[in-house]
């Protein structure tokens, strides 16, 4: 097949994820006050009874609202990631699903498009909070808002992976209820998005592990050091390889031959 | 081997690249391939490419058993009924033809090709029209039309025009920049099949296509799709669970239970099963009873 062809397909699904978020202005009204109340209220009211160390990236004492801002910008690409995967879930039981598994390009390829275009949409709401964010002081260098380009994508590809595998593992829409709670929540949570690590280790060593085993946190983490024209090896080592090892698995998840759309099918 | 509608056998044989024969003998029906009805038929001796063949298709899930050993053929220019109750296994089938599941056991070749070997070879040449609804309500008719275009690898130019003159036929012409929700159930499943008609397919594929839709939209679908074969030397399967959307000269195959029940044009199964009553003839196959 043509490299054209591809060109095309990747900018056709590129463009439809924008048409529909343009679209579904709610949707980004709604996908802006989540983190906005978490910063204008739960920071407001976690400032007094929470004092952050100096930790790297930052170098010297920072407010709670500084702290949250990057875990902020993972919820939005936690949140977008389990959008995405709810969105094809509808897709696949409405069947608009297979307009795009029955095209002629390689499967691997259209899944992957599907995953860039939807990272793409998480960006510009990760770019809009940023703007809002400054409004509450909240001014990472301005090389901070070109570096964190990367790493916010890298870490909406992790998340849209995640999605995409889920949306392949849940034959229902009902079912999604499920993935909020043992999925969504204890990723967010058990992650240093709201709390630095070194303090979750004074209040449990389990809890403390938990969080470092969990990609998020890392996906946070090269946020944090990208904003402030930093970089996080470790953090990037493993968001790479959690993206690579999702993508994977999502991919042989919509394998005709071995994934679960052979057990969802409608039988008529 | 098939029957002509007048009763006169079509001995059905493919060459090496991937043809279909037909030619008239006049002899005894003996072991069948089934085939579509059209073109080559018609004329009596013809030549045209093997759309579909399905050989020996078997697909479970699980333990049950959704198609079994199910064998047909298709060529271009033939139209072709695929006709069963719920639950008969026609979009399991369907699946199979779009690559969305893969059989358990047998094989599906589209143009001469394997499927699930050569995908792009095989998906690129068909259009399919899909049971549930698959357009993006939010999106503009050529929206819908340009992504679909885009996943086929067609320019934006390519798409502007193919859309204009799809939309156009299908009396559309005016509806491009209206949102898919304004739209009727009717419109929407023109505005389907325009956009499976985009890339210039050889093989359509419709599955219930004109489910929901009253006897007049259904009647114009049909007759459109039907016209296309001579016209565009289209390949088509309709799959339906309405028999009175067919004509009695459509050649078609009775699903039931995962098996080809029957096969041939609707007159003369009306003939074998059902004292000249095509739904009597169906009740009777539908029941289990596909002995004459």
């Amino acid at each position: 097949m043509r490299s054209a062809a591809f060109a095309r397909g990747f900018l056709g699904i590129l463009e439809r994820e924008f048409l529909r978020f343009v679209q579904q202005r709610s949707r980004f009204f709604s996908a802006l006050v989540r983190p906005m109340l978490w910063l204008v209220v739960f920071a407001a009211g976690f400032r007094a009874a929470l004092g952050i160390a100096i930790i790297p990236p930052y170098e010297t004492y920072i407010t709670y609202e500084v702290y949250i801002v990057p875990g902020l910008v993972g919820i939005i690409l936690l949140f977008n990631g389990m959008q995405s995967s709810l969105s094809m879930v509808y897709d696949r039981e409405m069947g608009s699903m297979r307009v795009l598994l029955t095209s002629p390009l390689p499967r691997s390829f259209l899944l992957l498009s599907k995953l860039f275009a939807g990272a793409f949409v998480s960006l510009l709401q990760v770019y809009a909070f940023l703007v809002l964010a400054r409004f509450f002081d909240v001014t990472p260098p301005w090389v901070g808002y070109l570096a964190v380009f990367p790493a916010a994508l890298l870490g909406a590809l992790m998340l849209g992976a995640l999605g995409l595998l889920l949306s392949s593992l849940i034959r229902q829409l009902e079912n999604f209820a499920g993935v909020m709670n043992f999925v969504v929540f204890p990723m967010f949570f058990l992650s240093s998005a709201l709390y630095p690590l070194w303090k979750m280790r004074e209040a449990s060593e389990v809890i403390y592990y938990l969080c470092l085993w969990n990609p998020f946190t890392h996906a946070v983490e090269l946020v944090r050091f990208a904003l402030y024209g930093d970089f996080n090896s470790d953090a990037f080592l493993v968001t790479t390889g959690a993206t690579v090892l999702l993508s994977v698995a999502a991919i042989l998840g919509f394998d005709p031959g071995k994934g679960l759309l052979r057990k969802t099918a409608g039988r008529s | 081997m098939v029957l002509e509608d007048d009763g006169s056998p079509v001995v059905v044989t493919v060459n090496d690249s991937g043809e279909c024969t037909g030619e008239r003998t006049g002899g005894s029906t003996g072991d069948s391939a089934v085939r579509g009805s059209g073109r080559t038929t018609e004329t009596g001796t013809g030549r045209t490419e093997v759309a579909i063949r399905a050989s020996g298709i078997t697909h479970r899930y699980g333990k049950n058993v959704a198609l079994d050993s199910v064998e047909f053929e298709l060529c271009r220019g033939e139209f072709m009924a695929l006709l069963g109750p719920n639950g008969s296994g026609k979009t399991t089938l369907f699946s199979l033809l779009t690559r969305l599941l893969v059989a358990d056991s047998g094989h599906i070749a589209l143009f001469g090709h394997r499927i699930e070997r050569a995908p792009a070879n095989t998906l690129s040449r068909l259009g399919v029209v899909f049971q549930q609804p698959t357009l993006d309500l939010d999106l503009t008719v050529e929206q819908n039309l340009s992504y679909h275009g885009a996943l086929q690898g067609l320019s934006k130019k390519e798409v502007r025009s193919r859309a204009g003159l799809e939309l156009e036929r299908l009396a559309l012409g005016d509806r491009a920049h209206d949102r898919v929700r304004s739209l009727n159930g009717g419109h929407r499943r023109r505005v389907e099949v325009a956009r499976a008609l985009l890339h210039k397919p050889d093989l359509l594929l419709l599955d219930e296509a004109s489910a929901g839709l009253d006897f007049a939209t259904r009647t114009s679908l049909y007759e459109h799709v039907r016209a296309l074969c001579d016209e565009r030397n289209l390949a088509v399967l309709w799959t339906t669970h309405l028999v009175e959307e067919l004509k009695l000269d459509d050649q078609t195959l009775v699903l039931r239970q995962g098996k080809i029940q029957a096969s041939g044009t609707l007159a003369s199964l009306a003939n074998e099963y059902g004292a000249g009553n095509i739904n009597q003839a169906l009740s009777t196959l539908a029941s289990g009873d596909s002995s004459p």
